[in-house]
């Protein structure tokens, strides 16, 4: 047994133990803060409830091999086909598009994610910025008005934003948002009202996850300040490949699990490298996510590969 | 047997001898300069656990030096301090990267991509 990583005491293999028996995925009602797993079939999937649907891919990596690993472009395939499946209206990726920020694999990720046939909101992952500081991620997938490259839209009565953590990584590894980019933020939220649900997705995780590997953001304190008098807010990112949540007040996080490969539970083994596991788990290890909203209730939906 | 020395015998030892510390002379030389080839031709660090290894390496002035990344993760090498900026593209697993130091000084370098790591060079 993994040890408890969060708030709610789930940590990654209690969490496959729920998707084994959930069978198909795993189910998380948000409301008032407050996680209610439900089961595949409930409440959640009255059809006639949705008032939206977005899915959340993450951690492609296009460029990642290793050993016997089927290569990280067919599992994105595999991700796309059954995100597709899933007939969200839109698509997150919440970063490392690529695994060595090179032309061709941006290039290749973009033609899988065009199979999607639905707009794809991108953040960059630290692997998207390696040498440039992202300049071929942002000629690609960059949605930024703002310079930096982070952004906001909304969508059906949610206000979405994206922020970037990855650009200028803290001398310790941890994500950075700067100065330039909170007093964005401050502005973009000032005159929403309380009651506007909030979507933020980035890469790094915005709380301190396990700090030694990185797997938290140096800033996210004033981010979280703006975001608190919010009634909904739900924070999305990717980077630690592996499903863990935390709630806090209206304030629930999740990270995503990886299309490409699993990494260790925080502070398990030496270092964050690439988790080495039998082929026939791998898919059980990667996964996309679908999220119902309605009004200001999110439902969670992680899917497994292998599902 | 009579213990006694052959006068041609007691010759030969005495061109030998001379012969002998002339040749381990030059050996010991040979020996030393390559050593001292050795060394600054072939240094290397191994990128291993999100770490380099050696984390302090010091080489002759005009040494090239060779990173290996010896990790799953990706890695690279770029300088945060010295008289010479380097650094290098993302190295995959399995990748390397070299750089030719032309200049004594302490070269202090990271990983851009985990910038917790840290190595340095020293030049002399």
């Amino acid at each position: 047994m993994s040890k408890p990583v969060d708030s709610s005491g789930v940590g990654r293999r209690e969490a496959m133990k729920h998707l084994l028996w959930g069978g198909a995925g795993i189910v998380w009602t948000l409301a008032g803060g407050v996680p209610r797993p439900l089961r595949l079939g409930g409440a959640a999937q009255a059809g006639e409830m949705r008032a939206f649907t977005f899915g959340q891919i993450s951690d492609s990596h296009i460029g990642f091999k290793a050993g016997t690993h089927p290569s990280a472009q067919d599992t994105l395939v595999q991700a796309a086909a059954k995100m597709s499946a899933l007939k969200p209206d839109f698509v997150i990726h919440t970063g490392d598009v690529s695994h060595l920020s090179r032309a061709e694999q941006f290039a290749t990720a973009a033609d899988i994610m065009q199979s999607l046939k639905r707009e794809v909101y991108y953040v960059p992952g630290e692997h998207d910025t390696i040498g440039d500081g992202g300049k071929l991620f942002f000629e690609r997938f960059g949605h930024g008005q703002a310079g930096g490259g982070w952004y906001s839209f909304d969508d059906h009565g949610v206000h979405f934003v994206g922020l970037i953590n990855v650009v200028k990584l803290t001398q310790s590894g941890l994500g950075y948002f700067g100065p330039e980019q909170l007093q964005w933020l401050d502005r973009d939220l000032r005159h929403r009202s309380a009651s506007t649900p909030i979507v933020v997705f980035t890469h790094m995780p915005m709380w301190s996850i396990y700090p030694r590997w990185g797997w938290a953001t140096e800033d996210s304190t004033p981010a979280l300040a703006a975001l608190r008098r919010f009634g909904s807010v739900t924070i999305l990112n990717g980077h630690i490949h592996q499903v863990i949540q935390k709630v806090e007040g209206n304030m629930t996080y999740h990270t995503a699990d990886s299309t490409a490969f699993p990494q260790p539970a925080p502070g398990v083994g030496p270092g964050p490298g690439p988790l080495q596991v039998p082929a026939e788990k791998l898919r059980t290890l990667l996964g996309i996510r679908c999220l119902d909203v309605v009004a200001d209730r999110v439902t969670f939906e992680d899917s497994t590969l292998a599902s | 047997m009579k213990h006694s020395f052959p006068r041609h015998r007691i010759a030969t030892a005495l061109v030998a001898l001379p012969l002998a510390i002339f040749c381990t002379a030059a050996l010991l030389r040979a020996g030393r300069i390559a050593a001292a080839a050795a060394q600054p031709l072939a240094p290397v660090v191994t990128i291993s656990n999100y770490s380099f290894q050696p984390t302090t390496l010091t080489v002759a002035k005009g040494a090239t030096v060779t990173w290996v990344n010896k990790d799953g993760d990706v890695h690279t090498i770029k300088s945060s301090g010295g008289s010479e900026a380097f650094g290098s593209a993302a190295l995959d697993s399995g990748d390397r990267f070299t750089f030719t130091f032309l200049h004594a000084g302490t070269y202090h370098y990271i990983c851009s991509v985990h910038p917790y790591m840290h190595g340095m060079i020293v030049v002399r």
